[in-house]
């Protein structure tokens, strides 16, 4: 289990990879490794380059202006994981980050890293979905950003081409005092979840729900918004029956089987943990007239 | 005598060098000019090869050598790994060939070896390796392979069945016949591998100026290897020596001799260089032993009380592509039912079949912890059947202690009776069920049902044959340098060994444990090893050792009653010499050493052998049961379906301990194996036969967050066939587990109606047993 | 074994292993566990798995641990890197986390233990005062087959209190 030969690039620009990748034929991008790694390992992957993006400056920072939370694609878990500001206004991020894989894995394993693998039940990218991060690509061409609901083109694949890079992303985080869950099932701690689920509130002064997100993983190809059940939220009091209702409403996604789950198992686990999630955003809401 | 190292919990010798990284296992060798090999499988579960091309790959810069079957051939005296274990012997045509000729049977059976400057550069040459596959039909469930028309898993086999046979004692018909209490029961329980941290290794260095062949490798048989190879590469024994270096754990893998290993040893002979193969994880998961698919059907009588009247039915295992140890398995699962109960009449019929998988022999446990599982299933179910409680079912039906030691019907592998030594199996569980507070789980499972938790408590009882001989030689050796050196075949990987037998002879010649030196696993300084399984080695090794340690004492004592003219009553052996006691008079063992040498000039007693040394080779009469009852409380968490051991306790009984500590390790380290086989292990395959969890982020093993505290109780009845009066513990603590954790979930979930009969079982499977249980 | 084929992508790195420096030519493809295994010399860096789970190979790079089978030896290239050789005194007096395992019965095989007690110096560094959950949790990417782990955590409580009483 040896990684096959290749070559490898170590730019130390953003300039300078997006013209590496852009000229050259079977790259592969190499962010924290902890994906990537073990596929060239095994071999699943034989690209003919490799482009190393840790040696990049400006890709790894997490800051707030103007109201919205941006954060370097090569940003490490780990430095998510002891950030203040996410802890404090981001909480489902922070949630999410303490059941992705293990010490050893988020000190290497980056935000971006982790978007573009894009496993189904992967966290960051349910914590994405829920927060609709705008996504931040460059390529030679410029860059754009995209919405992270287009962002999973299908299994395991972002929708941006060959020669793009992803390089940050941006979201608006939640009002104060709104209520954030993130609640999986793995099977065991620190394992990529059988299923998971995001669950964001915004409660008013009555304790109706303003604004509700639940974001579904492990179930699809991709992370998924379920509208069906925020719809069910929406505007209504956030009483345990609502709750419950929206949750049950996540047994309808249309979900895959494999060796370790069945799709019917999958489901089930889409709605009781979806009503855990719920629950648990609900408790710590404060309401906000 | 004693200066009491015998019981003690005295830390191991072995820490040191592990816990600085100076440990040397098999891949830390570093010998100049090593080769690295690499080894083309086969991605087919079941394919005729009709053409094996190497010529891109052996152009390939920096490979060696491609070796396939047609280029080794000449070199073989067989291409059949030998037959190890000759009991219930098994078809010829179902042990493993060395390559394969024209078929490969397993996803992973290895095909041609690359041997190349690098391992980096040998994988790159076997994507250049072209074997034409035509791939035929094969056979991955051990019951589709018995129905008619099924695939066969080996071309030109009549059928899939390997073996038939029967364990029967008693009067089955009798016992059926009128029985108040008549119930069936169904039971799978599914394959998983031993997964050493460490997997498979061998590196093989010739010499060609001596003509001898120096092999290390990971093994759990040193002579078993060097038997091997003298077999099928036509060497003389005192020409190939086979070091077994630091063992990163085995659990039964490294039991066998592979064909890897007789591949690399001919490969470094016919390159007249070092070549060494290092087992990665994937072909771990393809390549190396796995065990427990069995399929039980059974039909159990009893009186209305609980009490057994007789156990028979059927039981279909299945052995993979390949017999690599005889019956082994099977045949002990069907030993192991009867376990510590009164069983008045048992016939068990085993269907032993070949399928497409890679072939079993035994993971920790060998075939114990499927019988333990399938009787553990039977008195759950007569007490549930009946109306009782678990315990007291399994109490009315134990084997009481008056009547050990007991005689079970049953003829044991070596043709033997098998008798129960020692033990007190009911004590064992009384003071398991004390100690876990059964009495009061009723009030705890009500308190959490109110509150929406699903506790259950489940307990099993398992005996264990240990101690299986016929021997193994210990050395004990002390030179001019006045060092002690114990030699044996036995074999560390992991178990302590060194340090319980330093203390054994440490402790008979009145050392510290650190003063003597244990050499294991080298076939250059014991001509006779039998190797590390079956929880044997304390027994027979320990015990080789002890004799040979007090004839060691005794031709010191003797040197020392001369020399020193003074009678032996008054002479003690202290810090390296004989003293006489009381006084500052004292003769070093080195000075001994250099009389029984046959130094000039020494004075001798002459009716001593010459040489501070003696050899052990305690032959046991009998073999020597451990026995364990453990007692399991979990929580399910219904909506997940996932299981949280909340409590585990142990009492076990493994005779004598001489070092606690390291007796408690092996009982933890067996739960945890046992955890994964009831929760977390699934080896899963597709019908065909391809194996569908390769990864360990697909096949789940025990991590420490699911892993609870294990509390451990002992229970002492000396054995009564070996000196040292201890039983073997090895596996003992995986036998009872999957059996006491599965009753501890069934017990959680008794409100939705479910009955379990299989294990591993997932969350999803609890799941949906719950669901059909509700409608 | 670990000197570039002529003509593969190579590039001379330095690293600070333990304290000491090593210029060495690697192959860009050499995982870092290799290059310190193989290149160096320093076998007591366990490979396991080679896909990033079972945690023998965990090594510290510049203070943080990471599974030295998931990174290139190239991208380590400037590092200093702490491995299981490098954490008893220069005198050879354990570190009281070694000083445990042997006490508490840590280790049985030895193969997974290197990437515990790395794993674990840096967990402590942050944890001082740890519960066993805590413990577990910590070791939840490190697998063994042999203690149960019980041992391993039952060390950890107590080199917590060694350390935390002579720091």
């Amino acid at each position: 289990m040896k990684p096959p030969p290749f070559r490898y690039h170590d730019p130390g620009s953003l300039d300078e990879a997006v013209a590496l990748l852009a000229t050259l034929e079977n790259a592969k991008l190499l962010a924290g490794g902890q994906s990537l790694m073990p596929m060239l390992n095994m071999r699943f992957v034989q690209p003919d380059h490799v482009i190393d993006l840790n040696r990049i400056t400006g890709l790894a920072h997490i800051r707030e202006s103007a109201a919205r939370i941006e954060i370097g694609a090569m940003t490490r878990q780990r430095d998510l994981e002891f950030s203040d500001l996410i802890r404090c206004r981001c909480p489902l991020m922070r949630e999410a980050l303490l059941q992705v894989g293990h010490r050893q894995t988020r000190n290497r394993g980056t935000i971006g890293g982790s978007l573009c693998h894009l496993d189904p039940a992967a966290e960051l990218p349910m914590v994405a979905a829920a927060l609709e991060a705008d996504i931040q690509v460059a390529s030679r061409r410029g860059t754009r950003t995209l919405p992270m609901a287009d962002f999973p083109a299908f299994y395991m694949t972002p929708a941006i081409e060959p020669d793009e890079i992803v390089t940050g992303l941006g979201f608006t985080p939640w009002p104060e005092g709104h209520g954030a869950a993130f609640v999986e099932f793995a099977r065991r701690p620190g394992d990529f979840a059988v299923v998971g689920v995001a669950a964001l509130l915004d409660l008013d002064g009555a304790g109706c729900i303003r604004r509700a997100a639940i974001a579904l993983g492990g179930v699809g190809q991709g992370p998924v918004r379920w509208s069906r059940g925020e719809d069910l939220l929406q505007g209504e009091a956030a009483t345990d029956d609502t709750l419950r209702a929206a949750a049950e409403s996540c047994r309808g996604v249309a979900a895959m089987g494999d060796a370790q789950a069945s799709a019917d198992y999958r489901r089930h686990l889409a709605g009781v943990l979806a009503g855990r999630a719920l629950r648990a955003a609900r408790d710590r809401a404060r309401r906000v007239p | 005598m004693s200066e009491g190292l015998i019981g003690r919990r005295l830390p191991r010798l072995e820490d040191p060098a592990l816990l600085t990284g100076r440990g040397r296992f098999v891949d830390d060798i570093h010998i100049p000019g090593t080769l690295e090999a690499a080894f083309v499988r086969s991605p087919h579960p079941h394919a005729r090869i009709t053409r094996v091309d190497a010529t891109a790959a052996r152009r390939h810069p920096g490979v060696h050598a491609v070796y396939a079957y047609a280029d080794l051939a000449p070199h073989l005296t067989a291409n059949l790994i030998p037959a190890d274990n000759r009991h219930l012997a098994f078809e010829a045509n179902s042990r493993p060939p060395v390559l394969p000729v024209d078929e490969v049977c397993f996803v992973g059976e290895a095909v041609a070896i690359v041997v190349a400057d690098s391992r980096y550069v040998a994988e790159d040459a076997l994507a250049l390796v072209e074997v034409d596959y035509d791939p035929v039909p094969g056979v991955s469930d051990c019951r589709a392979a018995l129905a008619p028309g099924a695939p066969l898993a080996h071309l030109g086999a009549a059928d899939n069945v390997v073996k038939t046979f029967q364990t029967a004692f008693g009067d089955c018909d009798a016992a059926f016949a009128g029985a108040p209490h008549v119930a069936t029961i169904s039971l799978k329980q599914h394959r998983g591998s031993a997964h050493s941290i460490e997997g498979r290794g061998v590196l093989a260095r010739p010499d060609p100026v001596e003509d001898r062949l120096t092999v290390w490798s990971s093994t759990q048989g040193s002579h078993r290897v060097r038997n091997t190879l003298v077999e099928l590469l036509r060497l003389d024994e005192d020409r190939v020596r086979v070091i077994v270096p630091d063992v990163g754990g085995a659990f039964g893998a490294k039991h066998i001799v592979y064909p890897e290993e007789v591949i690399v040893a001919l490969a470094a002979r016919l390159l007249g260089r070092p070549v060494k193969w290092i087992e990665d994880r994937r072909e771990h998961f393809l390549a190396a032993v796995q065990e427990r698919d069995q399929y039980w059907e059974l039909e159990v009588a009893a009186d209305r009380d609980g009490r057994l009247r007789g156990i028979r039915g059927r039981m279909i295992h299945d052995q993979g592509a390949y017999t690599l140890l005889g019956m082994n398995v099977p045949l002990n699962a069907s030993l192991a039912m009867p376990g510590p109960y009164l069983l008045p009449a048992y016939q068990l019929d085993v269907t032993v079949v070949a399928t497409n998988r890679v072939g079993v022999i035994p993971v920790r446990g060998a075939g114990y912890p499927e019988g333990v599982f399938a009787m553990e299933r039977v008195m759950d179910s007569l007490a549930r059947d009946l109306g009782l409680d678990r315990a007291e079912v399994r109490r009315r039906n134990l084997i009481p202690p008056e009547r050990i030691p007991f005689d079970l019907p049953l003829k044991s592998r070596d043709g033997t009776v098998t008798r129960y030594d020692s033990g007190d199996f009911p004590l064992c569980q009384a003071k398991a069920l004390a100690a876990a507070d059964y009495a009061g789980f009723p009030a705890r499972q009500e308190t959490a049902r109110a509150e929406g938790r699903y506790r259950g408590i489940g307990l099993a009882n398992a005996v264990k044959i240990t101690g299986r001989g016929p021997f193994e030689t210990a050395i004990v050796r002390i030179g001019p340098s006045g060092k002690v050196t114990v030699h044996t075949g036995a074999m560390p990987m992991g178990q302590g060994t060194v340090t319980s037998f330093a203390q054994i002879c440490a402790d008979v010649l009145g050392l510290a444990p650190e003063d003597v030196t244990v050499v294991a696993g080298d076939t250059a300084t014991v001509s006779l090893g039998i190797g590390g399984f079956g929880s044997r080695q304390t027994v027979n090794a320990g015990s080789s050792l002890l004799l040979a340690a007090r004839e060691v004492r005794a031709k010191a004592l003797a040197v020392g009653a001369l020399v020193l003219e003074a009678a032996a009553e008054d002479l003690e052996l202290r810090g390296g010499a004989v003293w006489i006691k009381g006084t500052d008079r004292q003769l070093p063992f080195a000075e001994i050493a250099r009389a029984l040498g046959g130094g000039v000039g020494y004075a001798r007693p002459k009716d001593v052998s010459p040489g501070l040394e003696a050899t052990g080779n305690f032959m046991p009469p009998d073999v020597t049961y451990g026995n364990a009852c453990h007692v399991v409380e979990v929580e399910v968490d219904v909506g997940t379906g996932a299981v949280q051991i909340l409590r585990y306790v142990v009492v076990n009984d493994s005779g004598k301990l001489i070092n606690p500590m390291i007796v408690e390790g092996q009982i933890i380290g067996g739960v945890a194996h046992g955890i994964g086989n009831a929760l977390f292990e699934w080896m899963g395959y597709d019908e065909g036969g391809q194996p569908l969890t390769t990864n360990f982020g697909e096949y789940l093993l025990p991590t420490a967050p699911v892993v609870p505290e294990i509390e451990i109780h002992h229970v002492v009845t000396p054995s009564t066939v070996n000196p040292l009066g201890v039983k073997g513990v090895g596996e003992a603590g995986v036998i009872p587990a999957a059996a006491a954790i599965i009753a501890a979930v069934e017990n959680a979930l008794e409100p939705f109606g479910v009955t379990l009969a299989e294990a591993p079982i997932s969350p999803g499977r609890l799941v949906e047993l719950m669901a059909a249980g509700r409608s | 074994m670990t000197a570039p084929a002529p003509g593969a992508d190579a590039r001379r790195i330095t690293l600070t292993v333990n304290g000491r420096r090593h210029d060495v030519e690697v192959e860009t493809r050499l995982t870092l566990a290799d290059c310190l295994r193989h290149g160096l010399g320093l076998t007591g860096t366990h490979l396991g798995c080679e896909h990033g789970v079972c945690g023998a190979c965990t090594v510290l790079v510049d203070g943080r641990s990471a599974r030295s089978c998931l990174m290139l030896a190239v991208q380590a290239n400037g590092a200093a890197i702490t491995t299981v050789e490098g954490l008893a005194a220069s005198d050879g007096t354990l570190h009281p986390l070694q000083q445990a395992f042997q006490a508490h019965h840590g280790l049985q095989c030895g193969f997974c233990t290197p990437g515990m007690l790395i794993t674990l110096i840096e967990f402590l560094g942050d944890h001082p005062d740890p519960d066993a959950a805590a413990v577990r949790e910590a070791i939840g990417g490190n697998l063994c087959r042999c203690t149960g782990y019980q041992g391993i955590v039952a060390a950890t409580l107590d080199a917590a209190r060694r350390m935390r009483a002579a720091p």
